[in-house]
């Protein structure tokens, strides 16, 4: 896909409409349709395409390997974290109401931080899944 | 609509237009949800059904050879077991409440107490977001571990495979 002119430039154009979306969709989550599972696919989305147009080791430059796999983990760590964040400071598991003073201010940042970590994971894992996929064999770039 | 897609992806046997009608009925699923007012899972829809895992098919395809093999044989019991669990799937639709009966069993239970109190325990005003990470914040852990684990999986299933060639 080296000579796809029209494409390329519309990808560039996008991509970072694309990756804006998804934060709007995530950090808007409270308050419109939206939350962590569709900001981190619509995130993850914006990545592949950039891998199609400009083919896998440019994506692979952008988002390597390594990052990719500690966002798999990451996200799970950080909705567990804020779980034992609330034993620790004294509520159950998962209560986000001791987070902070008010506890309705505490539930806020709960779901907040919670989104959060779906976001992260579910991006991670989709742009891992693409990755392997695409960089088996002879690679959808090389078409 | 749905089902004329559906019957055109039964019937194609180039692997590169079922993916591509695959995707149409992804977009018609989310137009449908859209309709019964669940945007959240409209958008996921149109995302991973219509735009991720469409990708991820032609690149499978990329890997394997564009077009089905004609079965051996006949697939009649298969057909058989098709049609029986339709029947039953669709026999069982009859046993449930009328669409939006603000009686049904599901509206009478929690969902008053979400509806009503969402706002004020929480300070989020979209409900579907409180319940889903706050009230069912336990299930929603282990949803996103289903997705870890699943992602986990294709990294080992994928990976050694690549390093033996």
């Amino acid at each position: 896909m080296r000579s796809h002119l029209i494409l390329r430039v519309v990808a560039k154009l996008l991509i970072p409409f694309m990756l804006l979306f998804a934060l709007y969709v995530q950090f808007h989550g409270d308050f419109g349709p939206g939350g962590g599972f569709q900001a981190g696919v619509i995130f993850a989305a914006a990545i592949i395409l950039y891998g199609l147009i400009y083919g896998l080791p440019a994506a692979r430059l952008m988002v390597p390997d390594l990052v990719v796999e500690s966002m798999i983990a990451g996200g799970v760590l950080l909705y567990a974290g804020v779980g034992l964040a609330g034993i620790a400071l004294g509520g159950n598991f998962l209560d986000y109401s001791v987070l902070a003073a008010d506890p309705v201010q505490g539930q806020h940042r709960g779901i907040l931080l919670v989104e959060f970590g779906v976001l992260i994971t579910v991006a991670g894992v989709m742009l891992k899944i693409f990755y392997v996929f695409a960089g088996r064999g002879k690679g959808i770039d090389e078409t | 609509m749905t089902i004329v897609v559906t019957l055109a992806i039964t019937l194609q046997r180039n692997l590169f237009a079922v993916v591509v009608m695959s995707g149409i009925y992804s977009f018609l699923m989310a137009t449908a949800l859209v309709v019964l007012d669940a945007v959240d899972v409209a958008m996921t829809e149109a995302a991973v059904g219509a735009g991720v895992s469409t990708v991820l098919l032609l690149g499978a395809i990329h890997l394997t050879q564009g077009n089905e093999t004609r079965p051996l044989r006949k697939p009649l019991l298969p057909l058989v077991v098709a049609l029986g669990v339709g029947a039953a799937l669709i026999y069982g639709t009859l046993g449930l409440p009328a669409f939006s009966d603000p009686q049904a069993p599901i509206h009478v239970h929690v969902a008053p107490h979400y509806i009503e109190q969402a706002m004020a325990e929480t300070g989020v005003p979209n409900v579907v977001t409180a319940v889903l990470a706050s009230y069912r914040g336990y299930d929603t852990l282990g949803e996103t571990i289903v997705v870890f684990t699943a992602g986990i999986g294709v990294i080992a299933l994928l990976r050694r495979r690549r390093r033996r060639e």
